[in-house]
């Protein structure tokens, strides 16, 4: 374990990036207005999965950063701060939110106050679905996510300069105050913008279902971004493959996660065979959604799985890079299959409206990340655990 | 010295970067049989030993898609080969129940097989005897100390210049460890024929002395088992009666206490001519007798006698008790029915007492008029 100098200097990005950001969020966006001329149900419903998609990047990237304060993570340090620039997308999130506020009665079945006059358990459940306090709730969860992320990047970005170990300590209380609130807030917004889709159907679990995504997609994210940027040289010369060891073991550890937590909600629906549960299962495994679901299965699990399952393949950068952007596509896969049935139950649809909207998100992506990173630098210098996390060895 | 054989020499160190640099410079110069002593695990170790992957995630992953099969093979031959029971209506081969067992066997075969693996063929289990068990060294790097220890058996090993390779390396209390001739010479008198005829003759005198005691002694009274003692078990012959049967006919020309024959077994027509209740309707006998009626009857004739309980079109249809047949009836001729039982119906004589089967009769009765009320009843 030799000393190593912190030899950071700050690499401007080539302009290209910023670019190429701009015209794919143009691009999108141009492609979104016309999906919403041409149908506006299915844009908002695809508009759902981009929100849910970005909230994923977004809030799992503030946990990532959240949790290695708490737990103090030494190993993570090295490269938290690019972890914090995928954050700032929670910035972006009211804006996508705008769309599906205005296209509510679309979207949700609840909404409607002759739907839940004539239904008796929608009326019972109308005193937290209702318009009002679903509104409420989300300019409560976006406010809570955007002030953390605010709290936290500021402290961390102020010791680049200051060299203050009190900023961390600071962050570790803001992380701990942070994370039940995380939880509560993260199980509730799947809740609401996602499971009460089916304003009948109801799943305990479907909170950590969720996060099991959530988690998994950040990370993935944030470990392309890092491989890539540490070969072209943008941060410091001493990762080695025990860093790329550690996200490959995460990523690794989440699939796992995803598939236990995905699995344990099917069994116990399948095996309790109670109708007022299963009629979420049914939509998805009749008409040509059977093929989606046996899909979801390996794009989900069985690929990433094997990709990542031998020692070698969690350090080597090429197939990192490749599992963590299919973890990305298999992320909007997972959104795709819990939010589409709702839109059309018979059989699955796809089309260019459904390729507008990612295209919107990776747009959104890099935009944001090289606008938050300019100016910036991508290694958190200041930081007093930067030595040790750059010595980190398995 | 003449009795010892060199095993390894050993250095100490104080700090694990020490450790790490020297055994990094160890496998630079190419010793292969050297081993690291640390009181807890060094981070980037393996990589300064220049230790090759493990084989043990081979062993994992073979144990472990073999619980896997192992698993499914075995409950695939219980439910859907050897005794297939529907359960909850899921088809005899539902997988997703069985994906939980299945996991578990795949953890528990890999898990159990890998620390097995590990401890006999990289450990080389049994080996209670390692040369450097018991000394200074291993005591020092068990406490605070970080050591590396060179085998003699090595290649490279020079035995007139590897204390000084040590102090190059900076270690300090460099020290040889010597096997043990007398104990590697040692013969085990666990082995020894004495030992074992020994332990045979042990084995069959306590064996045996359990066997007499708990078969011959114990049936002998005052020791006799409870099991053993004489009375009728379900199924088994009894040896106290002649013809061996626990069950026995009651004796001819007598009637057990209580009992009153019923004379008109297998005659309705003669019951429903003889036969009179000998109840009144009160509140009380009609109450006891709906009691009975809704716990034996209704189940196949309704809760309203009309036959119309669910077991009608899985069943020979249950009559209703409201046909101008049964209204017909004298009161004898329903107790009849009750009594001896009729087509597909049993009789109820073991179930209901004569006074409780009569008073089911009044509320049949009750029931009736209930159903078919002329208008004298309203007034």
């Amino acid at each position: 374990m030799s000393e190593v100098k912190v030899d950071y200097t700050k690499k401007e990005f080539p302009p290209i990036l910023s670019k190429v950001g701009l015209i794919l969020t143009l691009v999108g966006l141009v492609l979104v207005v016309l999906a919403y001329s041409v149908d506006h149900t299915r844009s908002a419903f695809n508009n759902l999965i981009l929100l849910m998609f970005l909230t994923s990047i977004g809030l799992g990237s503030l946990f990532l950063v959240a949790l290695e304060y708490v737990m103090g993570n030494v190993w993570s340090v090295p490269f938290r701060r690019i972890v914090e620039f995928l954050g700032a997308v929670l910035l972006i999130l009211p804006l996508v939110f705008i769309p599906i506020y205005f296209n509510l009665h679309d979207l949700f079945h609840w909404t409607h106050q002759e739907a839940v006059e004539a239904d008796k358990i929608l009326k019972g459940k109308a005193p937290y679905l209702n318009e009002q306090f679903f509104i409420i709730r989300a300019v409560v969860f976006f406010g809570l996510w955007i002030l953390f992320y605010l709290f936290i990047q500021r402290n961390s970005q102020k010791q680049d300069e200051t060299v203050d170990q009190k900023l961390t300590t600071r962050n570790i209380r803001i992380s701990a105050f942070f994370m039940p609130i995380f939880a509560l807030s993260l199980t509730f917004a799947a809740i609401d913008w996602m499971m009460s889709l089916e304003p009948h159907w109801f799943s305990t679990i479907f909170g950590v279902y969720y996060f099991s995504g959530t988690v998994l997609t950040a990370l993935a994210a944030a470990t392309f971004l890092i491989i890539y940027l540490n070969e072209k040289g943008y941060l410091l010369k001493n990762l080695v493959s025990d860093h790329y060891y550690s996200l490959g073991a995460l990523m690794f550890a989440f699939t796992n996660f995803w598939a236990y937590i995905a699995f344990s909600q099917f069994l116990l629906i399948w095996y309790a065979n109670m109708p007022e549960e299963t009629f979420f299962f049914i939509n998805r495994m009749e008409g040509n959604w059977v093929y989606v679901s046996i899909a979801l299965i390996f794009v989900r699990f069985a690929i990433p799985y094997f990709a990542l399952l031998s020692q070698p393949s969690k350090m080597d950068p090429k197939r990192l890079k490749f599992v963590s952007l299919w973890i990305l596509f298999a992320h909007m896969v997972d959104l795709y299959w819990l939010i589409m049935p709702t839109f059309s139950k018979d059989s699955f649809v796809f089309g260019w409206i459904e390729l507008a909207f990612p295209i919107l998100a990776y747009g959104i992506l890099i935009l944001v990340f090289s606008i938050k990173a300019k100016n910036k630098n991508l290694v958190p210098i200041g930081d007093p655990k930067l030595i040790r996390g750059i010595n980190f060895r398995l | 010295m003449s009795d010892k054989t060199l095993y390894s020499y050993t250095g100490l160190f104080d700090t694990p970067d020490e450790i790490i640099k020297a055994a990094n410079q160890v496998a630079k110069d190419g010793y292969k049989k050297f081993d690291v002593h640390t009181p807890y695990p060094v981070h980037g170790m393996d990589k300064a030993m220049k230790l090759g992957s493990s084989p043990l995630g081979y062993v994992a992953l073979v144990l472990g898609l073999g619980g896997a099969l192992l698993a499914l093979g075995i409950i695939y031959f219980m439910v859907v080969v050897d005794y297939p029971v529907i359960i909850g209506g899921k088809p005899y081969f539902a997988f997703p129940a069985f994906v939980p067992i299945l996991f578990e066997v795949t953890v528990l075969l890999a898990s159990v097989g890998t620390v097995a693996a590990m401890l006999f063929f990289l450990f080389k289990f049994p080996n209670n005897a390692h040369p450097l068990h018991d000394t200074d060294y291993l005591k020092a790097t068990s406490c605070d100390k970080y050591g590396i220890s060179i085998q003699a058996e090595d290649a490279k090993f020079d035995e007139a210049g590897i204390s000084g390779y040590f102090e190059s390396l900076g270690a300090k209390s460099i020290t040889p460890i010597y096997l043990d001739n007398e104990e590697i010479n040692t013969k085990h008198k666990v082995l020894e024929p004495k030992f074992i005829g020994f332990l045979v003759v042990v084995f069959i005198i306590v064996s045996g002395a359990t066997y007499i005691s708990l078969n011959k002694l114990m049936i002998i009274p005052p020791f006799s088992w409870m099991m053993e003692q004489e009375k009728v078990v379900p199924q088994e012959s009894f040896s106290v009666f002649k013809n061996e049967r626990g069950m026995q006919q009651p004796v001819q020309g007598t009637v057990a206490r209580g009992l009153i024959p019923y004379a008109f077994k297998g005659k309705p027509e003669e019951a429903g001519k003889f036969l009179v209740n000998p109840l009144v309707p009160t509140k009380d006998i009609l109450a006891e007798g709906k009691n009975k009626f809704e716990v034996f009857c209704s189940p196949c004739h309704g809760n309203l006698g009309e036959g119309d309980s669910r077991l009608r079109g899985h069943f020979p249809n249950p009559p209703s008790l409201h046909s101008e047949k049964v209204r017909q009836w004298t009161d004898g001729r329903i107790y009849h029915v009750i009594t001896d039982g009729q087509n597909v119906m049993p009789g109820y004589t073991s179930q209901m007492t004569r006074e409780e089967r009569w008073a089911t009769v009044l509320y049949i009765r009750a029931l009736q008029r209930s159903q078919n009320a002329k208008e004298s009843d309203l007034l």
